[in-house]
């Protein structure tokens, strides 16, 4: 795109005397490539921290490296082994058990919330603002809040209580570690929040009036206007939880530690241990390579399902 | 708009101005006791964090501790070296805002701005590093700053964030693109460079994207907890986030103590919220962060 329009400029120039001419041009693809200048710390950065440690972990992955002695090749043995061990497939298994309720959940949740908070409603910063202060304090603060509300005596199994149910030991249990982490994630949605609310306020209102006109109620409003105009927002929401869900990692190291009996143990956790506990580089190499084939899929997967039910109304701008 | 004058061109019987007050009462109680569920955990943990610890399971639980046990704070300040710690996070916090937020608003403006044979190519390098996982870089990276023998300080989490972060170049290039071109058409004819046209033209129309983008990486590098765990190793060079892994060990069942190192935490980024709430709500607004 950029080079055509260019090439169109040069082109076009008036017939004046060849060296002047050959300057001009000179000089107009000088002044192009001005922009590499400020791009210039990005590709760089691109360079040593992304591109080049990509290649890094693909040849260290098939590596025997352990920190301190020299590493020697063995080819496909990192990813043998990794396929074979039972705590891959634990942390793996994991990892989509909570992203299958994770992100579906947190979806809905932020897309009700964005609902609510998008109605005219006195004081509503107020409001908006009590939704999204968990997440801004997301992380190390809230992992200690939540290991307290979970507590055996805690507030959640207090509030059971009032119901007659005796809760479980939420964070020492087997069964119910898990959901206790999904649980605790659903108070994080404010980033997607804000996101959809966003999206919903830039529905245009022409498209109410004429569902309210054919005679359609709120949820014929919601069904045949909010929703298909937000997919685009749904479908955003959905590709980054997904990656990020599969590397949760923080919560369970504070919270749980991958216990009880690894029932909490997710993949980046798994890799953490395998690279700075026991420090076998090139196999924690291997296993984050697979996590990054899972997430690629997952991600090719979603973008070809989107064409089905992702509504763009305009063409992105060039 | 649109609702109110068509309210006022019709009357409407009394039933269903009845049905519309209850739903407006309704959607009221649903939008304030939300925010109070959501509010929750906050609420309780400065609770906590006042109560004493023989008050922690009174029943009925005391909602408001008089008078409030401020020792608490004094016996979890005294468990590690927390002074440190804050340093540290403030450092790395402060640096990483700066250095972030300029480069990622240079570099978007790069490739919004201004023209050049690989500019699009290359952006799909940029929302390749948004989408491919972070994790496979862990290990490299881990053992290029090993190499380079600053395992244990502060520089693994200084350097990286010079080269600008592939989400905020994407949000301020997506905003970018939202301000009239014509407006750097213009200073381009007065003879302005591309620099001053970001200074003086660009820039002055973007303070609320900047200061969304500023506001996250505050928020991110503030609550890193991952990058500090692997990188620092000495209990006096942790960062706050993690040297606060230490009280869930140390303090175990001890909430009233687990509850003010939480405070800590906590506290600083609310304020920040707070102050940079109405532009950051109005940058989010703006960018709609849209694909």
């Amino acid at each position: 795109m950029a080079s055509s329009s260019l090439s169109a400029k040069t082109t076009g120039l008036r017939p004046t005397p060849e060296r002047l001419s050959r300057w001009r041009v000179a000089r107009k693809w000088i002044a192009a490539q001005e922009g590499w200048i400020f791009i210039f710390p990005w590709v760089v950065g691109f360079i040593l921290l992304d591109l080049g440690p990509y290649i890094f972990a693909l040849i260290i992955s098939f590596l025997n490296w352990d920190v301190g002695r020299p590493p020697s090749f063995i080819g496909f043995r990192n990813y043998q082994a990794a396929f074979t061990d039972p705590l891959v497939g634990k942390s793996l298994w994991n990892t989509a058990y909570y992203t299958l309720f994770h992100v579906p959940g947190s979806t809905i949740i932020a897309f009700a919330v964005a609902g609510l908070l998008n109605q005219r409603v006195r004081g509503m910063p107020i409001w908006r603002t009590m939704y999204y202060i968990p997440s801004v304090t997301s992380g190390v603060g809230m992992a200690l809040i939540w290991i307290w509300l979970f507590a055996p005596r805690g507030a959640l199994n207090g509030m059971l209580g009032w119901f007659g149910i005796e809760g479980p030991r939420w964070l020492t249990s087997t069964t119910w570690a898990m959901p206790a982490l999904i649980i605790m994630s659903f108070w994080g949605v404010g980033s997607s929040m804000v996101i959809f609310l966003a999206g919903l306020q830039g529905v245009p209102q022409h498209l109410y009036e004429a569902a309210e006109v054919d005679g359609g109620g709120w949820w014929a409003k919601v069904r045949h206007v909010t929703i298909p105009m937000m997919t685009p927002y749904i479908f955003l929401s959905l590709i980054l939880g997904v990656i990020g869900s599969f590397q949760v990692v923080t919560q369970a190291l504070l919270m749980t530690e991958g216990g009880p009996d690894n029932a909490t143990l997710f993949i980046l956790l798994y890799i953490w241990i395998m690279g700075w506990n026991a420090f076998k580089m090139g196999y924690a190499a291997s296993i984050s390579w697979i996590l990054f084939a899972i997430i690629f899929v997952a991600t090719i997967i979603q973008f070809l399902g989107a064409r089905r039910w992702v509504y763009y109304e305009y063409q992105e701008p060039g | 708009m649109a609702a109110t004058t068509a309210e006022v061109g019709r009357r409407r019987p009394i039933a269903l101005r009845a049905f519309r007050w209850t739903r407006r009462i309704l959607l009221y109680l649903i939008v304030v006791g939300g925010s109070f569920v959501y509010m929750y955990p906050v609420f309780f943990m400065l609770r906590t964090s006042l109560t004493k610890e023989s008050d922690l399971y009174v029943v009925p639980p005391i909602i408001v501790p008089l008078p409030p046990v401020w020792e608490n704070y004094a016996i979890m300040w005294q468990n590690g070296p927390t002074w440190s710690w804050i340093k540290n996070s403030l450092i790395v916090v402060s640096f990483s805002v700066v250095a972030e937020t300029v480069t990622s608003v240079s570099v978007a403006y790069g490739f919004a701005r201004t023209r050049f044979a690989a500019r699009d190519k290359l952006f799909i390098g940029v929302l390749a590093t948004m989408m491919l996982p972070g994790a496979v870089t862990l290990i490299p990276r881990w053992l290029i700053f090993h190499r380079l023998d600053m395992i244990d300080t502060l520089w693994p989490l200084l350097i990286p964030r010079l080269f600008g972060t592939a989400f905020y170049i994407f949000i301020m290039r997506q905003f970018f693109l939202t301000l009239p071109r014509e407006l750097d058409d213009a200073a381009r004819i007065d003879g302005a460079s591309h620099l001053q046209i970001l200074r003086k033209v660009v820039i002055p129309l973007s303070v609320p994207a900047i200061a969304t983008i500023a506001v996250f990486s505050f928020m991110n590098r503030w609550n890193d907890f991952l990058e500090p765990l692997i990188y620092l190793l000495r209990t006096e060079n942790l960062t706050l986030a993690v040297g606060l892994r230490f009280f869930v060990s140390r303090f175990g069942t001890e909430y009233h103590l687990l509850m003010a190192g939480a405070m800590l935490l906590i506290v600083p980024m609310i304020f920040a919220f707070f102050l940079a709430q109405k532009q950051f709500i109005r940058g989010i607004a703006l960018t709609g962060i849209k694909g």
